[in-house]
């Protein structure tokens, strides 16, 4: 279960991106971003430069990760959502699918209200976006797929490279 | 679980330092961010306790270069070794890619890498992964060590899959590029598999 690559296309991309910049305009927010579970960012909108979005991305992960074990100490599945209130800019954090987070940085131009209302309508919509992605990589994994990766023919000299030799 | 994204022609691969307390995790990983170019490092961060103990895990974004004209990043993370710690230590094993065990060469550590790497073992199954077959490298570090005990002792009771072993002193970065390219070099072997 664990082991099946995330693998985005271009389509795909774009209309998750289409989908939270119109998510940013309608909640009034500075910033959305997309972040899978495991911490990388997969899509942003937004004033994005403002913000190490790696980081950010690693760390929501972490504490999707941490409030997760602490739903399971209680005997819940899950926590759905996140609320950080800060002075000037608040964080909302949403789980979306089984293995998106959404994360939406918000301040006194908006409301909560407003945020929640619109993050749940756009949920649906990358929750299937999502599961898209994840059937293609379930038939990908199969051995029938006709599906050819670029990565067939790295080499040791590739590698190497990477490093600098 | 690699992150490919053909839009951005991005890779992203997860690799995770695992090992008992103060074995020398965080120091690899802060050798690796002074050494990097700072264009191609992000922001390391570090999650500590006052007495710099790592609390929940260490992060570092590193930009290698291309690989057949994708962007590869490798995301780093260090766990905590101290045993209390376990559950953050199984959330930070959650979609990794590959994982550097450094083991502490120092005779009095040895039963405590047998324990973190028992530890592993459980904390991979849970999150689905199998140790035997995961991108794995051993690194005994601490070499400089005057109690460090001889490296065919610490080849027999902690090696168990031929894998990658590599001799460190992570404080003077010896042994710490060497580590990860090893490990790298499996999970890009493995995405070739794919």
């Amino acid at each position: 279960m664990a082991k099946l690559d995330l693998v985005m296309f271009e389509e795909e991309y774009k209309q998750l991106q289409e989908i939270i910049g119109r998510l940013q305009v309608d909640s009034s927010s500075k910033v959305v971003f997309l972040v899978d579970k495991n911490g990388q960012q997969i899509a942003a909108s937004g004033d994005v430069r403002s913000i190490d979005a790696t980081s950010l991305a690693s760390l929501t992960a972490g504490n999707v990760a941490a409030t997760d074990g602490l739903a399971k100490l209680i005997g819940e599945k899950e926590f759905s959502l996140l609320f950080h209130e800060g002075e000037k800019d608040n964080l909302h954090i949403s789980i979306v699918g089984k293995r998106g987070i959404l994360v939406v940085i918000f301040d006194q131009s908006s409301s909560l209200a407003l945020v929640r209302l619109r993050v749940k309508k756009s949920s649906r919509e990358l929750a299937e976006i999502f599961e898209k992605v994840e059937q293609r990589a379930q038939a990908t994994a199969d051995e029938s797929s006709s599906f050819e990766s670029p990565f067939s023919e790295i080499t040791d000299e590739d590698i190497d490279k990477l490093f600098g030799d | 679980m690699t992150f490919i994204n053909y839009a951005s022609r991005e890779i992203n691969c997860k690799i995770v330092y695992y090992g008992p307390g103060l074995c020398g995790k965080t120091t690899n990983i802060q050798w690796i961010h002074e050494q990097a170019n700072p264009e191609k490092r992000g922001k390391l961060v570090s999650l500590a306790t006052e007495t710099d103990r790592t609390l929940f895990f260490d992060f570092l974004p590193l930009d290698m270069g291309m690989v057949k004209g994708f962007k590869v990043r490798f995301h780093l993370y260090t766990v905590p070794g101290q045993v209390f710690y376990d559950a953050s230590r199984k959330l930070i094993l959650r979609g990794c890619d590959g994982v550097i065990f450094v083991a502490d060469s120092q005779r009095p550590r040895l039963e405590a890498n047998i324990e973190s790497i028992a530890n592993l073992a459980t904390n991979l199954k849970d999150n689905g992964f199998d140790i035997r077959t995961i991108p794995y490298v051993l690194q005994l570090n601490k070499r400089d060590m005057p109690t460090a005990a001889p490296l065919g002792e610490m080849e027999d009771l902690l090696r168990f899959r031929n894998e990658p072993m590599v001799e460190a002193v992570a404080s003077r970065g010896q042994g710490v590029i060497e580590t990860l390219k090893a490990c790298a070099r499996q999970i890009l072997m493995e995405l070739q598999r794919s």
